[in-house]
């Protein structure tokens, strides 16, 4: 198993050297240079500050020069100093990272939870009110706008409610992640369910069921030896690719309920023009979402012996 | 000889094909039985509902087909109308099912040595270290070479005769009195296919366990069964010893099936010919023709045969025939 | 049974989200900026503002109305972008093959590795905010699916018999590519691109909630939204209740509409409501 992850990991160099290479691309492209957009207020420059600014930022070297150095800091965790704040953006970055990391995995917990066993029943019961009903919520779920939602869960719990606080970390507690998570599960909920359903239908459907039940397996020891692990593996890729999906959403609804992580810096900063942070927020986001998709492949290949031994 | 009860006796069965609110009967009027210890073979094309009588005797018939009328006794109790609580304490132990893909009859994910295991926890509370111990013995007895290396494999990694063996290992593993074959071999290489065969009857005769055997191979069925029915279009046409069944066969469509075998040395011996087939096509479930149901292919087809389906009539020697101008 | 409910509850809402863009000049009641009136700030639906109005004393009805012409115009537009691209590059990719292809599926796998989101994010941080920032961040980020499924199908058809004859008949690559390619993904492309459409309007209506998309003030449903986060803490529900039930049901009717389609044009899909 320790060579598999290794191997997966050494598999996402180039993919890793390329979005650095993109990132820099994207950010150097910057029409006007970067030291214009930190005093991006309408005022004329003066143009020796610009220079001098400039200078500074090694902005006036060849951009395969710049582009060396970016990576080299990059190597040393060195990714510049924000315009806003002028602290490393490390430093800004890893408060952040804390909040944006309890959301992200209470949000994935809330969806896989309820998710999985909803899509479970629903095929149990092929037909079914109950079953016709789940689906309808799916394809709901995943037509709601999150920010929408966000507001009218907001609006229902906290304001007329007042069962939960409306917005902000507050102290860490779990009364402020229920509105931000469930806001954020709501559509990998729906995604897992109706994936977990098909699934299900597929998999009851299948010869080495037929073969189960035909040895004189109840119907619960067939779901629970055979059924449940073959699910799994369908279900496993839905899982991992709605990671990516739960980073973007992550973004609006961290400035939904004002919560302090990745996302509402990212923002924050774009308003703010403060490249040095939208590029280091990028990257990070990029990485672990990177880092989850790797992590997802071994998993896959620890549940499917198709694919370890194939 | 075997005296007494038959073992599995089939009588009048209809399996019914539920079809946007109508319901044909896809079999009709099957009516059969099976001694101990005798291999009993079910011939017919694709289509004629001899895989679905197999899983009707199974109880593993799922909607849109269920059992419409008829009875099924399994050493002489009624097992048609039984829930699949009192199901599930025959299957695999009185009664045991092999099937016709053995890739897919198995989990991919279960190593087969489990698989096999599985029989021992669930029908004689074997504890797992034992009962893998026993699934290594159960393959050591299908020969299976290297046993104990190869329980640990996953059906991916052993060849389509080796799945089958394991198959085979999973439905003998509690003795099981009957064991249904449902074209175990159609999709296996030809070489393998008699290997398994062999191994099937000689496993069987030394538990004294009965097998039916379903097939649309004719040669095999000859070779290996005592008894043979022959099914058309959901009804049995003629049941008989096998040896009298090939060589002379008492229902035209039998004996249009018999013509039709392409027979080793006989080009030599009897110059070229054009290979015997049988004119039309099976008809489908929705348009069975009134009457007997082989009426439109039959040379012999007088009135009486399109408007009045023929009963199962005994017939010297022994065994029965559907038709009015059986030879 | 349920495919065709689908279809036609899918394209029911589609049609009248749709119908809602193309008429707003005549059904709006009201101006959907110039008619702001301070005094009638906050109202709650009435009957001459029959949704109420928002805090700059705008009517909603007529603002979501005139939205829909944005929102829906952004989202077939950068949906179109998105289908083009996938298209032309999975189509070329796998027909080709060779280092072209490799170049196309590293192109897509690299994309892969971004959630879209956050490249049109990207995008926008460095172009700065405005309709053609959207669009081009929209357009150029979600076209992997599309790309791969093209690429796929050319892979798999550029074997086929027909295509060998074309080839042997001279009919040059383009010709194929478009006569006999094209044609047989038409279904998958189809239904990826009602769903991503779907999945553009929803984008785009986070991206004018964040400010970034849709700028005022011209009304983008996703803009309504955002001005009306305050709106929550004094009451006046319905001034975000409106805005994002209009984008709920045009996504709904897109999504319903996709899965009616997929059940029709790719029946082999896994994912089968029935």
């Amino acid at each position: 198993m320790l060579l598999l992850t290794l191997r997966r990991l050494a598999q996402m160099i180039p993919t890793v050297a390329a979005v650095v290479l993109t990132i820099f691309v994207l950010f150097s492209v910057v029409p006007g240079s970067i030291a214009s957009s930190m005093f991006d207020d309408g005022r004329g420059m003066d143009p020796q500050v610009m220079e001098r600014k400039r200078k500074e930022l090694g902005l006036d070297k060849p951009i395969h020069q710049r582009f060396v150095d970016y990576v080299g800091k990059l190597a040393t965790g060195d990714l510049g100093r924000s315009f806003k704040y002028d602290v490393p953006v490390t430093q800004v970055l890893a408060d952040r990272m804390g909040p944006s990391l309890k959301l992200t995995l209470a949000a994935m917990a809330f969806a896989i939870v309820i998710g999985i066993p909803l899509g479970f029943f629903a095929a149990l019961k092929p037909g079914s009110l109950g079953d016709f009903g789940t689906m309808v919520a799916a394809v709901s779920g995943l037509s709601l706008p999150k920010f929408w939602l966000g507001l009218m869960l907001a609006y229902l719990f906290a304001l007329q409610l007042k069962w939960l606080p409306s917005f902000g970390y507050g102290d860490g507690g779990l009364r402020y992640l229920i509105l931000p998570a469930v806001t954020l599960g709501v559509s990998p909920m729906a995604l897992f369910a109706r994936t977990t359903r098909a699934a299900v239908l597929e998999i009851m459907n299948a010869d080495f069921v037929r073969t189960a039940r035909s040895k004189g397996m109840g119907e619960v020891r067939v779901v629970s030896w055979h059924v449940a692990r073959n699910v799994l593996v369908l279900v496993l890729t839905a899982v991992g690719l709605q990671f990516g999906a739960l980073l973007s959403q992550a973004v609006v609804v961290e400035q939904v309920f004002s919560w302090p992580g990745l996302g509402s810096l990212l923002i924050s900063s774009i308003n703010d023009r403060d490249i040095p942070a939208v590029q280091g927020c990028i990257l990070v986001i990029v990485l672990f979402f990177l880092a989850i998709n790797a992590a997802v492949d071994v998993a896959y290949s620890l549940i499917d012996p198709r694919i370890r031994y194939g | 000889m075997n005296v007494g009860a038959p073992l599995l006796e089939v009588v009048d069965l209809r399996i019914d094909l539920a079809d946007a609110g109508l319901r044909h009967a896809a079999v009709e009027g099957v009516s059969f039985s099976i001694p101990r210890g005798e291999t009993f073979g079910l011939v017919g094309e694709s289509g004629c509902g001899k895989s679905i009588t197999a899983l009707a005797v199974m109880g593993l018939l799922r909607p849109p087909l269920a059992i419409g009328a008829g009875r099924i006794l399994l050493e002489g109790r009624e097992i048609q109308a039984l829930p699949q609580s009192g199901l599930k304490r025959l299957r695999g132990r009185r009664i045991a099912m092999i099937f016709q893909e053995p890739m897919t009859a198995l989990n991919p994910l279960s190593s087969v040595g489990r698989q096999i295991a599985e029989m021992f926890v669930l029908h004689e509370g074997a504890g797992w270290r034992q009962a893998q111990d026993k699934a290594v013995e159960a393959l050591r007895m299908v020969r299976v070479p290297s046993p104990e290396r190869r329980a640990k494999d996953y059906p991916h990694q052993l060849s389509g005769g080796m799945r089958q063996r394991v198959m085979i290992a999973i439905a003998l593993a509690c003795r099981p009195a009957l064991l249904v074959a449902d074209e175990p071999t159609t999709a296996l290489d030809v070489t393998v296919q008699s290997e398994i065969i062999d191994l099937m009857q000689e496993l069987c005769a030394e538990k004294g366990t009965a097998i039916l055997m379903i097939s649309h191979d004719l040669g095999l069925v000859a070779r290996m069964c005592r008894r043979v029915a022959v099914m058309y279009a959901g009804r049995l046409v003629e049941e008989r010893a096998a040896h009298d069944v090939f060589r002379a066969p008492s229902h035209p469509y039998t004996q249009g099936l018999v013509a039709s075998m392409p027979r080793l040395g006989a080009r030599a011996a009897h110059g070229r010919n054009r290979l015997q087939e049988i004119k039309g096509v099976v008809p489908s479930i929705a348009a069975y023709p009134p009457g007997c149901r082989f009426h439109p292919r039959c040379g012999s087809a007088s009135d009486v045969c399109r408007k009045v389906p023929p009963e199962q009539t005994g017939i010297e020697g022994g065994g029965t025939v559907c038709c009015y101008h059986h030879a | 049974m349920r495919l065709r409910v689908n279809l036609v509850m899918g394209g029911a809402l589609f049609a009248l989200a749709v119908g809602a863009a193309v008429l707003a000049p005549l059904i709006a009641t009201h101006h959907p900026f110039l008619d702001a009136n301070l005094m009638n700030s906050e109202l709650p639906p009435g009957s001459e503002y029959l949704l109420g109005t928002d805090k700059q004393g705008r009517d909603i009805y007529s603002r979501i109305v005139w939205g829909a012409q944005i929102s829906l115009m952004v989202g077939v537009v950068s949906q179109l972008i998105n289908t083009v691209i996938g298209t032309m590059l999975g189509l070329t990719g796998g027909y080709w093959g060779g280092k072209w292809d490799d170049f196309v599926s590293g192109l897509t796998n690299l994309m892969l590795s971004i959630p879209s989101l956050i490249f049109a994010l990207a995008i926008i941080a460095v172009l700065g905010r405005g309709l053609m920032s959207l669009l081009i961040a929209l357009g150029l980020t979600n076209w992997s699916f599309t790309c791969r499924i093209a690429r796929a199908s050319a892979l798999s058809l550029k074997s086929q018999g027909y295509v060998q004859a074309a080839k042997t008949l001279g009919y040059s690559d383009m010709r194929i590519m478009l006569t006999q390619l094209l044609p047989n993904m038409v279904g998958p492309i189809i239904v990826i691109g009602t769903l991503g459409m779907g999945g553009a309007i929803l984008a785009e209506a986070a991206l004018s909630f964040l400010g970034l998309g849709v700028q005022p003030p011209w009304p983008s449903w996703g803009s309504m939204l955002s001005d009306a986060r305050d709106a929550i803490i004094t009451g006046q529900v319905w001034i975000p209740l409106f805005p994002g039930l209009a984008i709920f049901f045009t996504v709904l009717g897109l999504n319903l509409l996709g899965d009616g389609l997929r059940d029709v044009l790719d029946p082999q899909s896994k994912v089968r409501s029935a």
